[in-house]
């Protein structure tokens, strides 16, 4: 009476939970129709974050093919047909670039929503699997002279490099994105990157983990109203005021303690992305903590250990692939972080081991360059594509978290 | 009797020092609290919150971006809101507790809250933008460029994706809140599943819902890497509407500190819009905060 989940089995559901009353069938069920639009509504909807992860990976992974596929190819986009009146050397590009046999050639037109004016034609030419290149960059003289930004548009027409050539630079040092011969280095960025994550952990972890250790064995239940909220008041934090904050006064203050020679670095960043990493840390490590039975607490108690040692060697190692977990996800969230590396970093693509030289992340290059970038070039696509490399470790770091890690502190937890 | 007293300060530095790091934390709280809110509390007047900005950004009020971030989490909520509710519906009432499904559906869930916010970015740029904007120029404007570039509608169904989640996780804590026994008494009357959740499971669960719609709303106002390259802009003249690119606090302050060739001259300005940002998003997480410590209090009563 109650449900109809006879009719809908036809379609493979079965909505009956447990821990429900058993269902007596003394009339026959009506099918109500409002109820079986609702319940197939839920389930669509239900899958719409499955379906939202798998865009993700399909449409960023689909705008950094490019750059693997041999020769180039350059979709018509809608920008395209926005032909404003200084295209008139569009023409002449063309011509000009025609001379070299057996090339193909390109009249991109790319839209800058910020700057109309400096909006210009490239005849960009893509060559013909061969070494041979040449750059077919025109632009309306008269707009160069006067528009101070034009120095770099016409650098970014010339991006138009081939694929090849992208892809051999790619694991090399130098991050040079917008010069003539442009050289999409990932390795200054990816070691930056790396730089800065440990950094952060090594500030980040020990307190996240030390003060969730407090409040789940120390703390008295008026600490922990304190703790708790103060952290989760963390969280909400937008980094952009975190990165505020660093570059204005966390900078200033740490250069006057250490005295080293550049402001803005990754010992500042990676302290700025430990205070945004450190609510992440806390609540999972809490969390790993407190799941930890109160027999194993008050076993340890019991044989004379004392409340430091019971804290320190018993829940402490029940709770380690929890606090891995944390950590995990810490790396995560730092890895990713955009804004305090915009802002607190220095943001110079430089491979050095010191912690106290500029670095760029691997995020940064692409909230700093995304705006800037021609829609379709070899640039765009390699910005898409570290964006797609941040995206598959993120997703296995949380894979790993997920699946591996929970799996064991279950086992240990429940007795082995 | 020594050994037992050297025992006992080991135990007490020990514990001092977790104690020590847990003030840390507070304190780090406490001094970005006072430093911003000290540093922009001179500028703070009705007049900085409610007019434009004039001499190049370095004089004059952040109104514009007031409104871009109100119109940026508005359309951001009525997105996200219904879609996590439901979501969240379909995990505590329909699913199974250990069935394929629903644990495909956690593992997205929490997948969504890990991806960085600039990939969100990314995804709004390539998808929304340069897809659906693109198709829609092409269908409907003659491929007229309108949709396939980068505007407020597009930037808030970035950032909905990217609070989907929060809403999510808030929402099915509240919906678990609600006793197994007021869902059995329901059916047990001839309610039917729906009518359940309808009339009995989401009204008992209103403040979890209002808590995730908090929550996201305060996610929203404060990130700023998805909406970089999917609809804010530096400075505009005008109010903007759905297809308009926007201001918004965050960039606000961000475009100020690092991209504005004056920087000491709109020290005031930045310190200002950076403590306008903190508390709003700091009031916002108060409540939230105070409200699921209610429902939690519930949950254990």
């Amino acid at each position: 009476m109650t449900k109809e989940p006879s009719k809908n089995k036809t379609s493979g559901e079965s909505t009956v939970e447990s821990t429900e009353p058993v269902r007596i069938d003394i009339t026959r069920k009506k099918f109500r129709f409002g109820d079986y639009i609702a319940e197939k509504i839920i389930k669509g909807v239900a899958f719409l974050s499955i379906t939202i992860i798998v865009l993700i990976f399909f449409f960023v992974f689909r705008e950094a093919f490019p750059i693997f596929s041999k020769t180039k190819e350059v979709k018509p986009v809608a920008a395209e047909q926005v032909v404003q009146d200084a295209q008139e050397t569009y023409g002449a590009v063309t011509d000009k670039t025609s001379k070299t046999e057996t090339q193909e050639t390109y009249g991109d037109v790319t839209d800058k929503p910020l700057k109309e004016e400096t909006q210009e034609t490239y005849g960009a030419v893509t060559d013909s699997l061969q070494v041979q290149e040449q750059y077919g960059v025109q632009t309306n003289d008269t707009s160069i002279t006067t528009d101070p930004s034009d120095t770099y548009t016409v650098s970014a027409g010339s991006g138009f490099d081939d694929n090849q050539s992208a892809i051999k630079t790619l694991i090399t040092k130098d991050w040079v994105p917008v010069s003539d011969k442009p050289r999409y280095g990932l390795l200054a960025l990816i070691v930056g990157t790396f730089k800065i994550t440990l950094i952060s952990l090594l500030f980040a972890a020990p307190i996240a983990i030390l003060a969730a250790l407090y409040t789940a064995v120390f703390a008295n239940k008026k600490m922990k109203e304190i703790i708790k909220p103060t952290i989760e008041l963390l969280a909400g934090f937008p980094s952009v005021v975190i990165g505020f904050f660093a570059l204005m006064v966390l900078a200033t203050f740490l250069q006057e303690m250490f005295h080293y020679e550049t402001r803005l670095n990754s010992f500042v960043g990676g302290i700025a992305m430990g205070i945004a990493a450190i609510p992440i840390i806390f609540t999972i490590t809490e969390d790993a903590l407190t799941a930890v039975p109160k027999s194993f607490f008050e076993a340890s108690l019991a044989i004379g250990a004392s409340k430091w040692q019971t804290a320190f060697f018993v829940i402490l190692p029940a709770a380690t692939p929890g606090i891995f977990a944390a950590i995990l996800l810490g790396i995560g969230r730092v890895f990713g972080e955009t804004m305090i590396a915009l802002m607190a970093t220095g943001n110079a693509a430089q491979m050095d081991l010191n912690p106290f030289a500029s670095v760029r992340t691997l995020a940064a290059t692409i909230g700093a360059e995304m705006a800037e970038v021609v829609f379709g070039d070899t640039h765009y696509n390699v910005l898409f594509l570290i964006g797609s490399l941040l995206f598959i470790f993120t997703f296995i770091i949380n894979a790993i978290a997920e699946f591996y890690v929970k799996g064991k502190l279950m086992k240990r937890i429940q007795g082995k | 009797m020594i050994k037992s007293f050297k025992k006992n300060i080991k135990g007490i530095v020990i514990e001092g020092i977790t104690l020590a790091s847990a003030l840390l934390i507070i304190a780090i709280v406490i001094i970005m609290l006072t430093v911003i809110i000290i540093g922009g509390k001179d500028q703070l007047s009705w007049e900085f919150l409610t007019s434009f900005p004039t001499d190049g950004m370095t004089k004059g009020g952040i109104f514009p971006a007031i409104y871009g971030t109100a119109l940026l989490v508005i359309i951001m909520s009525i997105a996200a809101v219904p879609f996590g509710t439901i979501t969240a519906i379909y995990l505590t009432e329909y699913a199974k507790e250990n069935s394929i499904i629903a644990k495909a559906i956690r593992f997205a869930v929490r997948t969504l809250a890990v991806i960085p916010s600039i990939i969100y970015g990314l995804f709004g740029l390539g998808f929304f933008i340069k897809f659906v904007g693109a198709h829609i120029d092409g269908a409907f404007y003659g491929g007229e460029l309108k949709w396939g570039q980068p505007n407020l509608l597009w930037a808030s169904l970035t950032m909905a994706l990217l609070t989907l989640p929060v809403v999510i996780v808030s929402v099915e804590e509240a919906l678990k809140t609600v006793p197994q026994e007021l869902r059995a008494a329901s059916l047990a009357l001839g309610a039917t599943k729906w009518q359940t959740i309808q009339k009995v499971v989401i009204p008992g669960s209103l403040s979890g819902i209002m808590t995730g719609t908090i929550l996201a709303v305060s996610r929203g106002a404060g990130e700023v890497a998805p909406i970089l390259f999917t609809g804010a802009a530096y400075y505009l003249a005008t109010l903007p509407g759905l297809g308009d690119q926007f201001m918004v606090l965050g960039y606000h302050i961000y475009v100020l500190t690092t991209q504005s060739a004056n920087v000491d001259q709109t020290l005031p300005i930045q310190f200002g819009t950076t403590c306008v940002l903190l508390m709003l998003t700091f009031i916002l997480n108060m409540t939230a905060v105070i409200l699921r410590y209610r429902i939690r209090k519930k949950k254990t009563n």
